[in-house]
């Protein structure tokens, strides 16, 4: 059992925890994620390392609520115990391969949609701490959703907030902010994209013309998380790549989006079904 | 004198149901079954058997009643009887071999040492004999029938075992493959992890060794002496033709995880599974049979295509027999070429190419090759593919000097040893999917050949 040691919600809907997981907490690196189970007959949902404590041996997750698993994870109180936590599983963010001193003056360019925003925490604090300039675009619905702003802005040279409805940042999508850098005469060596899967395809639409590399971290489908089933195989410059042990990160410009967002729909009805009778008797 | 019949669900009724096929012989019924056995001179039963059980010595006690007796002697040779006697392809094994299938049907070897090993878990008092701790400590990676294996026989040697499993149950295959209707997990699976346990052996689950942990750590910083390594062969394999990443096309992999390791087909289970009306499984082993009896008690419609003929049907024969009397319909000398979508991106049909048998290849079975202009289209929203695995690479990949060959299968010897000093390893990992049988057979071998490396260091 993994115990929950600390948790908040940042909004309505996300919660970020602390687990305690000490053997995460040592070799967790950023890009990863860990597979997580809340109880017996709970089902195995993937979440990104947000953050990690080889110290005090804990782990941090920051979990949205979109369905019947993640109401019931985002239901346990500090104190309570998640049945299984393991990690971490996936590959770590390409540049954690590289000498750091070789990271110091890169430019970074962050785009980080609605949730995305906490996977994207630990690389740009890891490049931002080994003298990388890094940049980082936030988008959200609206100002009351965006989350970790003050932690994400002691991490990077300059944040842009975009909102939906304007009610905080610039009016718009974070595909416009891109733009509206890139015109502005920003130069980046490297982008990576976190968030929905319908907002990296069209980050990678906006950056293509631009031949400034971009990496997109996958949240498909998943049950084991280790190379066993193929649940989150998606199509990778014309590959078949299972996501869980050959990414999550990849390529953006040769990821089959399309593909992507139709196999991630593939349960939708029974998910649809299962948060139903989940939420009868329940006030979250 | 014709073989004692043994008793089993009727196929209409466990067609819906995940309880267990047949229900095994009771003691009157196995001691009659035990009285055919002419106790050979030279048994060609064990000749046969992948670890030698002494297989007329145990069916012996079993006539006269003696059934602790029994036990102890299969005990000798295999820790895991209660599953053996219910998965082994006993058909090509000890009973393939027994000198009454000549003229009629062998002795039905397989179920009577099942009905021991239930009897001895039912009613005996579990024994358990242990050498003093020798302070020496092992790891084992994987918690399959090899890493069990492995790890009981070092356990009862005194050593200090922990096995270390990435899943957040113990067991391989036998707890996310083969299914509840042939292997039952609470009471059979459970109880010989639970009896691994007993032994003083500590099953770290949620694990992922060369992540969470590697091999090298174990070793240098961990003090492990030895590290054991059955990881088994899970990653599954595709064909690669058109149509194979459809919404509604599954490794037989996720579709068996789903249901047995995350028991989806139980409505209090928070995993979702896919349940289609038509549903097409591609292949013809244990794993085909097994995803296309549990898509068929889930509700769906099943067809397997296979490739070459009925004779070569990789499966245990019964499994196959069962299969059809479940309402399962084979198509043989059927090859799919490509998967059919309709606009959503789901699938609507399978293409597949009628075959036949040509030239014998190198393993000396007649090779199946297509009739051109052959193809046929069958309707199908559900594809699973049961075409083999290989082994997951992730242990090699982070393990300093350990070598791998073709397919990513370890390199090891018949006890075990690898090209690392101190790392051995068996089952799966390294003869690409096989067998319970020889997977407990290796773990058993690498037991012995730990102790001797540790005593010899
Ligand atoms: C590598 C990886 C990292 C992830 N990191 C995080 C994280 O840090 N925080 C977090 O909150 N979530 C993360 N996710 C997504 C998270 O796993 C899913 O939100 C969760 O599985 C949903 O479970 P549920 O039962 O609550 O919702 P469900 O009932 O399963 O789904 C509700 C709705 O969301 C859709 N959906 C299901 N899974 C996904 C998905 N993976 N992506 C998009 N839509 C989906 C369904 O089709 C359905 O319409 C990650 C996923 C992956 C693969
Ligand atoms: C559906 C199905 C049906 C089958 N039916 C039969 C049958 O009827 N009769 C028969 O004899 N055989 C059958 N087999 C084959 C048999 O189950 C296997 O040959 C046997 O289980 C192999 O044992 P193993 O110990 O080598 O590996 P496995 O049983 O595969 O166990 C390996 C374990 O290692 C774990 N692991 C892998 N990588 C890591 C890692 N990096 N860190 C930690 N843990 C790890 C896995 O999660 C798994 O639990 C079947 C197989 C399948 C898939
Ligand atoms: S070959 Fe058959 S008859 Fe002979 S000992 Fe073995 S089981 Fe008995
Ligand atoms: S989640 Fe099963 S292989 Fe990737």
């Amino acid at each position: 059992m993994y115990e929950i040691v600390f948790k908040k919600f940042l909004t309505p809907t996300i919660c970020l925890m602390e687990i305690d997981a000490p053997l995460v907490a040592t070799s967790a690196k950023p890009g990863q994620f860990v597979i997580v189970r809340a109880r017996e007959m709970g089902e195995r949902i993937p979440l990104t390392v947000c953050d990690f404590d080889p110290v005090k041996g804990t782990v941090t997750i920051v979990i949205q609520i979109i369905g019947a698993s993640s109401r019931i994870i985002c239901s346990l109180e500090q104190g309570d115990s998640l049945t299984d936590f393991v990690g971490p599983l996936g590959r770590p963010s390409d540049f954690m391969e590289e000498d750091p001193a070789s990271l110091k003056g890169r430019r970074y360019l962050f785009v980080a949609g609605g949730l995305g925003t906490a996977p994207v925490y630990p690389q740009a604090k890891y490049l931002h701490e080994h003298g990388a300039h890094v940049d980082v675009i936030v988008g959200a619905k609206t100002e009351s959703l965006i989350i970790m702003e003050e932690q994400m802005s002691e991490v990077c040279d300059n944040l842009h907030i975009c909102t939906d409805d304007g009610s905080k940042g610039h009016h718009g999508l974070v595909t416009e902010k891109i733009k509206l850098l890139l015109e502005s005469g920003a130069a980046y060596d490297q982008a990576v994209a976190i968030g929905p899967m319908i907002m990296m395809k069209f980050v990678a639409l906006t950056l293509k013309p631009t031949s400034i590399p971009l990496t997109v971290s996958l949240n498909t489908l998943m049950v084991d998380g280790t190379g066993m089933c193929g649940a989150c195989r998606v199509t990778v410059g014309g590959k078949v790549r299972f996501a869980c042990v050959e990414g999550p990160e990849f390529n953006a410009y040769e990821v089959d989006f399309d593909e992507a967002l139709r196999r991630q729909s593939l349960y939708r009805p029974q998910e649809i079904e299962a948060d139903h009778k989940c939420r009868i008797g329940r006030d979250l | 004198m014709k073989r004692t019949p043994v008793r089993e669900q009727d196929p209409k009724v466990r067609a819906t149901n995940f309880k267990e096929v047949c229900l095994g012989y009771d003691a009157g019924e196995a001691m009659e079954e035990a009285s055919r056995c002419l106790n050979c001179k030279n048994p060609g039963c064990v000749k046969k058997c992948p670890v030698n059980i002494g297989i007329p010595r145990f069916i012996e006690q079993v006539k006269n009643g003696n059934f602790e007796e029994a036990f102890r002697i299969i005990s000798e040779d295999s820790s895991l009887p209660a599953i053996c006697g219910r998965v082994c392809p006993q058909e090509t094994q000890c009973e393939g071999n027994c000198i009454l299938g000549v003229k009629g049907e062998a002795v039905a070897i397989g179920k009577l040492e099942r009905f021991v090993a239930d009897y001895n878990r039912e009613n005996g008092t579990p024994v358990i004999e242990k050498a003093a701790p020798n302070g020496h400590k092992v790891a084992i990676v994987g918690s399959g029938p090899s890493g069990l294996a492995c790890a009981s026989d070092l356990a009862k040697a005194g050593y200090d075992v922990t096995i270390f499993e990435v899943l957040h149950k113990a067991g391989g295959v036998l707890q996310y493959g083969i299914p509840e209707f042939r292997l039952p997990k609470e009471t059979v699976v459970e109880h010989e992890i639970e009896n691994v346990r007993r032994l003083g052996v500590r099953i770290e689950t949620n694990v992922v060794i060369g992540r969470t942990l590697t091999v090298d750590q174990l070793m240098d910083k961990e003090g492990y002496e030895a590290v054991f390594i059955g990881s088994g062969a899970g990653l599954p394999r595709f064909m690669g033709i058109e149509g194979e990443n459809l919404n509604g096309v599954f490794s037989a992999n996720e579709y068996l995880t789903r249901s047995n390791l995350m028991r989806a087909f139980d409505p209090e289970s928070d995993t979702p599974i896919f349940i289609g009306k038509n549903t097409v499984v591609v292949g013809g082993g244990n794993v085909a049979m097994d995803a296309a009896r549990t898509a068929l008690r889930l509700g769906s419609n099943v067809t397997v295509v296979y490739r070459r003929t009925e004779a070569e049907l990789p499966a245990r024969a019964e499994e196959v027999h069962h299969a059809r009397e479940e309402g399962v319909v084979f198509r043989m000398l059927t090859n799919p070429v490509a998967i059919l979508g309709d606009e959503k991106g789901c699938v609507k049909a399978i293409r597949c190419i009628r075959m036949e048998l040509g030239e014998c290849d190198a393993s000396g079975r007649r090779s199946p090759v297509p009739v051109p202009g052959s193809e046929t289209d069958i309707e199908a929203d559900t594809v699973i593919m049961a075409l083999g695995t290989s082994p997951n690479p992730l242990i090699a990949n982070t393990t300093e000097g350990l070598q791998t060959e073709r397919h990513g299968c370890i390199v090891a010897d018949e006890s075990g040893v690898t090209t690392r000093p101190g790392v051995f390893a068996g089952g799966d990992a390294v003869t690409g999917a096989a067998t319970v049988i020889l997977a407990m057979g290796a773990g058993r071998k690498a037991a012995a050949a730990i102790d001797r490396y540790i005593k010899e260091k």
